[in-house]
């Protein structure tokens, strides 16, 4: 029998005294899917790991791991995920070699015996293989963690903010090796800060304080955005975001990049705004309508939860 | 390799990776050993004496030729009654001894009758009484045996450890120290150190036992005190002469049980802290502390107020110590210290116990 889901997760609530870590959190995770959790800090992506790798117990609940209840089964899913946390947590004090054969050794592996899997990782940092983990750049720390986490063929991946602190290079290539391995046919679980890096997952659920906004696939998330967005940009950027905050047909306004993006009603005409801004001291002001990114997603759903 | 030893041998890498760490768990047992051995003792040697003599006669020519001439004691020389008070805030001496003005005529009515007055008087710097004490006892033995009748003096015999080297007391006082310093605080901050740095929940999300995770961090801080434990023997019988006559089998086996039991708060004190300060600090309070004050190294458990006896009993080092005093001093065999070894056993067994239902395979 294979089980459909690799992961399933239904009503999840975790309390830490009075903060509500996760609330009624639920999502489903197909075999073979790269699912992604967006948020920012303190959305409780660590703490849904954690409960998903059963270091933590749930209040409320229920959640499967390769159709392995959470609770009741824990040993058996320590024994088949890879998990990588988001603070870097190997040994600093042994070799990349080392470290590699010990995690190969605790699941029972050698290190040949799965090199395939994690040989167009491995090879990138094997040449220095006799260094210390604990005197490697970010990036190498990093493709040496995954390394590690995939060393014994899990079935499900857990990768809680593995592109944390990481440079922009090394982050693009991080995700092209997810997508080689879920070319592999690996499920993987992944969260990230980073709304840029949600177009490279299958789906994605967009969180925020505990709960899940919306999920579905990055580009039905654009398609779905209903609202008329425009990029804003004038010589004054700050004293602009002023302005625009003033005005009535106006719904969200926010800084992104070159622009700054403004969400506005049905009332909303650009060139009167246009005209209102340059008589009142602004120069060269662009009014353009824009497509939406992910970002506006998630702060468009954030405002309507608030 | 499976995962246990390999669990053994990244252990070892851990600590060998660490000079520093190892070279305090590898040094402090000796530097420990000869400190206490050598310079700390509460032997008194070179006790200042100064004489004062109203009337040199042959025989207080006689005594004081017999003060000058004691290793233990420095010869000031005579000086006046009424400088006594100077000399001694001074420092310039210890003691004083004041012969009396007719010491000869004195010497002689003891002789006859066996009583008499006062021939000689000490005077003393009470201000360190160890001092005072062990001086007073040493003058009495010098000037007074042979002069009084030798009769009425008891004749002591200092049993076990005729010299009463004080380092022959200190050596299973470090044992009972040095054990828990290195397998209790260094295995419960290694345990702690995991958790701090995040590698605990990598090392729980795997097939492995919590159990067996720390039991093979413990291997190799058992074997660092099967090598303490030997340097510690060698050198309390070859370099301070602690005779070591009782069982040795028995010496090694207690304290065996002695580490386990440390290990085993090490144990217990990582499954309450998650900083490895906290683990230090709980290590100190619940460990250190007790053991030098309670367990007899340095205050005898006789002397004790009632209400604290009870406190001392729950202290393990108490009994290691008591167990290796007899069996390194008076020299008596296995049975002799069975009471203490069961109670170690019992004792290690609960703190495994209680460790262990402690112990969370979840954070």
């Amino acid at each position: 029998m294979t089980i459909e889901k690799a992961i399933e997760v239904n009503g999840l609530s975790k309390s830490f005294g009075t903060v509500k870590a996760l609330d009624k959190v639920s999502f489903d995770v197909q075999r073979g899917e790269t699912f992604g959790l967006i948020g920012p800090d303190g959305a409780g992506k660590t703490t849904l790991f954690k409960i998903l790798v059963t270091l933590l117990d749930t209040d409320e609940g229920t959640a499967t791991v390769d159709g392995l209840d959470i609770g009741r089964d824990y040993r058996a899913i320590r024994a088949r995920v890879g998990y990588m946390p988001g603070r870097f947590s190997l040994y600093s004090d042994l070799t990349i070699e080392e470290n590699m054969e010990f995690f190969a050794n605790l699941f029972g592996v050698s290190v040949e015996q799965n090199y395939d899997l994690v040989a167009p990782i491995y090879s990138q940092i094997e040449p220095f293989k006799k260094r210390r983990a604990g005197r490697l750049s970010g990036g190498m720390k990093q493709k040496l963690a995954l390394s590690c986490a995939l060393i014994h063929k899990p079935s499900v991946l857990f990768l809680d903010e593995p592109t944390t602190g990481v440079d922009a290079v090394s982050r693009s290539e991080f995700w092209d090796m997810l997508h080689n391995l879920k070319k592999q046919g690996l499920s993987i679980l992944v969260s990230t800060p980073y709304m840029d890096e949600a177009s490279r997952c299958d789906r994605i659920a967009l969180c925020n304080s505990g709960k899940i906004l919306d999920i579905d696939t990055p580009s039905n998330m654009v398609k779905k955005f209903d609202g008329n967005l425009y990029g804003i940009k004038s010589k004054e950027m700050y004293s602009l975001l002023k302005a625009l905050r003033g005005d009535k047909t106006i719904i969200n306004s926010y800084t992104a990049g070159e622009f700054h993006h403004l969400l506005a009603d049905n009332g909303f005409d650009a060139e009167r705004l246009k005209q209102e801004l340059t008589s009142s001291g602004h120069k060269d002001v662009e009014i353009k309508p824009i497509v939406p990114l992910i970002e506006d997603v998630f702060i468009k759903l954030l405002s309507n939860e608030r | 390799m499976t995962g246990f030893t390999s669990f053994v041998k990244k252990e070892t890498l851990h600590i060998l990776r660490d000079p520093r760490t190892m070279l305090i768990a590898l040094l402090m047992p000796v530097v420990q050993i000869l400190l206490f051995g050598f310079a700390i003792s509460t032997e008194v040697n070179n006790i200042n004496v100064a004489v004062v003599v109203p009337h040199w006669s042959e025989s207080v020519r006689q005594s004081v030729e017999k003060l000058s001439s004691n290793p233990y004691i420095t010869y000031q020389g005579a000086i006046e009654q009424g400088e006594i008070d100077q000399y001694m805030r001074s420092g310039k001496c210890d003691a004083v001894v004041v012969f009396s003005n007719d010491f000869d005529k004195v010497l002689s009515e003891w002789k006859q009758n066996g009583t008499g007055e006062n021939a000689m008087q000490f005077v003393m710097d009470a201000s360190n009484t160890n001092l005072a004490q062990l001086g007073s006892g040493y003058l009495t033995n010098i000037l007074a045996v042979d002069q009084m009748s030798s009769d009425m003096m008891p004749e002591i015999h200092m049993l076990f450890n005729p010299q009463m080297k004080s380092s022959f007391n200190f050596v299973p006082g470090i044992m009972g120290m040095i054990f828990i310093l290195i397998c209790g605080i260094l295995t419960s901050v290694s345990i702690v150190r995991e958790k701090e740095t995040g590698t605990m929940d990598v090392l729980l999300v795997s097939p492995v036992r919590p159990l067996r995770i720390i039991l093979a961090k413990m291997i190799p801080y058992f074997a660092l005190s099967c090598i303490n434990l030997t340097s510690i023997l060698l050198l309390a019988h070859y370099v301070l002469e602690v005779p070591m006559s009782g069982n040795l089998g028995a010496i090694i086996v207690i304290s065996l049980v002695y580490i386990a039991l440390a290990l085993a708060l090490g144990l217990l004190v990582s499954t309450i802290a998650k900083k490895q300060v906290v683990a230090l600090l709980i290590s100190a309070a619940i460990m250190l502390m007790p053991i030098v004050f309670l367990s007899g190294i340095i205050f005898p458990v006789e002397n004790m107020p009632d209400v604290i006896k009870p406190i001392s009993a729950i202290i393990p080092a108490r009994w290691y110590i008591d167990a290796m005093r007899k069996l390194m001093i008076q020299g008596i065999g296995f049975v002799g210290v069975l009471k203490d070894f069961i109670i170690l056993c019992v004792m290690t067994i609960a703190i495994i116990g209680i460790a262990l239902k402690n112990f969370k395979d979840k954070i």
